[in-house]
């Protein structure tokens, strides 16, 4: 036997032990709590699956980790594919309930009338910087637009000294950071630019915009958390949970009612409380009003179907998103999102409650 | 004496079992290369379907501006989104182009060296590490990319932008580098790794099929080991070389995750290959979750078609440059 069969049948040896020890590895992790918990959520069985919007994600899996101790035999599975996907799967009945940052429009999957909204939680974007020697910053809503719109190219301008009195800022050029993928943080940082700077923010808003050239694009909340703390001089929107991981430094900003608000959850907390509920449960914290809100505070919901026809699915979704909107709550906090507060907890019970099985 | 005995009359025109093999294997060989054609052409007609939405709302703009607007930028106003990839394009290009300009000496240069001049122990360890280099992940390459590569290269980039920059024709095109790293060169180097073992696996396999006649026969006239090679081995191997290329420019042109996480996702087309731009594939694989307003999921597709077509286009010019090479190298006999 020569060296290169040799090793040849080394490398085969190899290859089948790897295999074998992928085999092996159980896909169901299996519950570990064995108390009864909470009993009208330990008797559900069965699976349900659900997809969507990656913003509320860390929610949602730490949300299911724990669900998973209460109600063992209930199998949830939710895959954060952005919200246009999970809109579009839930459209197509390919997922039982979807998770979504944006309303649903038309064009993109569930025909008016086959879908409720649910929210779930809500969580503050920060406006997040990497300036050496400036620890605080404060922008009003006209310069952050012009900031992020390549209007204000130099951290000097005086439209940032106008707002931050007494802080020295270097000449230095801005490096604006955004996102290169479509999602809904984008969707709702531009809305609030939008609202609450018309004139001075000229690309609109939506899952994506065409931002200027001479920008830089990162993946997902941490790429572009990323791009920030690796350039000095540097600003970009990033989601609160993924800010606080990465260790950056929030600006605060300018609200409604012409405080300076850093981003908290409290201060999220206090946007919703301001928000005006529509009547479907849509709700828009965006530049709340109120003396504590934080005004870039997005909204995420969650779709249900109205009446299901599968009646074990239907108890099951019921079951799930019920224990989510009470006992589930308390993990928000943990995870950096902003529980909702008791009036429009109790608004989307009662729309759960709706919701035929 | 042996025993003769008695041969029965072989019948040529009997029916047996031969017969029934060979029309069996020539079905399956017929369906078999009818069943690559028929799933080019329905991948060609699914996605030409999926994507002509987003086509007749831009028209021949789709392919010549390069105004790439998903969303609605006034709400309810007349503005709508605009689709124009042409800057898409213009970064596949470049991209393809700077991974060839670094990958083709080099593996050409690899193959020679494993084919000519290597000792025969170290031939079979070089191939195995160059094979190994083509099972790395496409996304481990992008994140080293990002992380190590790009930020590292950007000292790179402004050695040259202040040293050529004053230039008049070349200064435009070593322009001031994109503070992360992310660039179209950054993208084609990474691109250019990725390719190489392709590229040098084929390049060796032609490589060796020269007559080792004709190499002793350069060597007697004279020549000495490069004029070896420039006279025997390229004009033999130049078909094989040139099919080995488009090979790897395949690769490089649909090259999606490493391109995607590396080349910056800046709409724009400039000379300047230190900035940042966006390709093909890389806008589809970064906004397919969320593609916004429709079209918008339409005109993913639609950049999906125009990459197809780019693709067979080249791979067409490809075969005709060989064609014309191959009659002029071998004359009559090719």
């Amino acid at each position: 036997m020569n060296r290169n069969v040799l090793s040849r049948r080394l490398l085969v040896g190899v290859a089948l032990a790897t295999l074998a020890v992928a085999g092996c590895a159980s896909n169901d992790p299996e519950p570990t709590s064995t108390s009864a918990g909470a009993s009208e959520f330990g008797a559900l069985s069965g699976s349900i699956k659900a997809s969507g919007a990656s913003f509320p994600n860390a929610f949602y899996q730490k949300a299911l980790d724990e669900f998973a101790k209460v109600a063992p035999d209930l199998d949830v599975t939710y895959n954060s594919v952005g919200s246009g996907t999970g809109k579009k799967e839930f459209g197509s009945n390919l997922v039982d309930f979807a998770g979504s940052d944006s309303t649903v429009k038309d064009g993109d999957g569930p025909t008016p009338g086959s879908y409720l909204y649910v929210p779930t939680v809500a969580a503050p974007i920060t406006v997040s910087y990497n300036l050496s020697g400036v620890s605080k910053l404060q922008l009003g809503p006209d310069t952050l637009a012009k900031i992020f719109g390549r209007e204000i190219k130099k951290w000097n301008d005086p439209a940032i000294a106008a707002d931050n009195a007494g802080v020295t800022l270097p000449d230095k050029n801005i490096t604006v950071v955004h996102r290169s993928d479509g999602s809904g943080t984008t969707n709702n940082f531009t809305k609030y630019l939008v609202a609450a700077a018309p004139t001075a923010w000229k690309l609109g808003s939506g899952d994506t915009v065409a931002w200027a050239a001479d920008t830089q694009a990162g993946e997902k909340n941490t790429g572009v958390a990323q791009l920030i703390k690796q350039s000095d001089g540097s600003i970009g929107y990033v989601d609160f949970a993924d800010a606080k991981a990465s260790g950056l430094t929030f600006a605060a900003l300018k609200n409604k009612d012409g405080q300076y608000v850093a981003a908290s959850l409290d201060g999220a907390t206090s946007a919703v409380a301001g928000a005006e509920v529509k009547d479907d449960l849509t709700f828009n914290p965006l530049n709340a009003a109120g003396a504590t809100s934080y005004p870039i505070t997005a909204p995420t919901y969650l779709l249900v179907r109205p009446a299901y026809t599968d009646a074990t699915v239907g108890k099951n979704v019921k079951g799930f998103i019920k224990w989510l909107l009470t006992d589930g709550q308390q993990f928000a906090d943990g995870v950096g999102y902003a529980k909702l507060p008791t009036a429009l907890q109790q608004k989307a019970l009662a729309q759960l409650d709706k919701v035929q099985a | 004496m042996t025993q003769t005995t008695e041969r029965p009359a072989v019948n040529l025109t009997q029916k047996g079992r031969g017969v029934v093999a060979d029309r069996t294997f020539w079905i399956i060989s017929l369906v078999s290369g009818l069943l690559v054609l028929a799933v080019l052409a329905l991948i060609l007609f699914t996605t030409l379907r999926e994507a002509w939405p987003a086509l007749s709302y831009s028209g021949t703009d789709f392919f010549t501006s390069s105004t790439w607007v998903p969303n609605d930028p006034d709400g309810d106003g007349p503005l709508g989104p605009q689709f124009g990839a042409l800057a898409f394009i213009y970064g596949t290009v470049v991209v393809s182009l700077i991974s060839l300009i670094f990958a083709v000496p080099i593996s050409i240069g690899i193959a020679l060296f494993l084919t000519e001049l290597a000792p025969r122990r170290l031939r079979a360890a070089a191939v195995t590490v160059i094979d190994l280099l083509a099972s790395v992940p496409s996304v481990v390459f992008g994140l080293w990319g990002i992380i190590v590569v790009g930020p590292a290269l950007v000292k790179v980039f402004s050695w040259f932008h202040h040293v050529f920059g004053g230039v008049p024709v070349i200064g435009s095109v070593v322009g001031e580098p994109a503070s992360s790293g992310r660039t179209f060169t950054t993208a084609g180097i990474i691109v250019a790794i990725m390719i190489v073992p392709i590229i040098t696996s084929i390049t060796r396999e032609i490589f060796a099929t020269v007559p080792e006649s004709e190499k002793h026969a350069a060597f007697a006239l004279g020549a000495t080991r490069w004029e070896m090679i420039r006279g025997a081995v390229f004009p033999h191997s130049f078909g094989g070389m040139v099919g080995a290329i488009m090979l790897g420019l395949g690769r490089a042109m649909g090259e999606t995750i490493a391109v995607s996480l590396t080349i910056g996702a800046a709409t724009q087309i400039v000379p300047n290959i230190f900035a940042s731009g966006n390709a093909l594939p890389a806008v589809i694989v970064q906004n397919w979750g969320d593609p916004g307003v429709p079209p918008g999921r339409s005109a993913l597709i639609a950049c999906g078609v125009v990459l197809f077509a780019i693709t067979i286009i080249i791979n067409y010019a490809a075969r005709i440059v060989v064609r014309r090479a191959e009659i002029r190298m071998k004359g009559a006999a090719a």
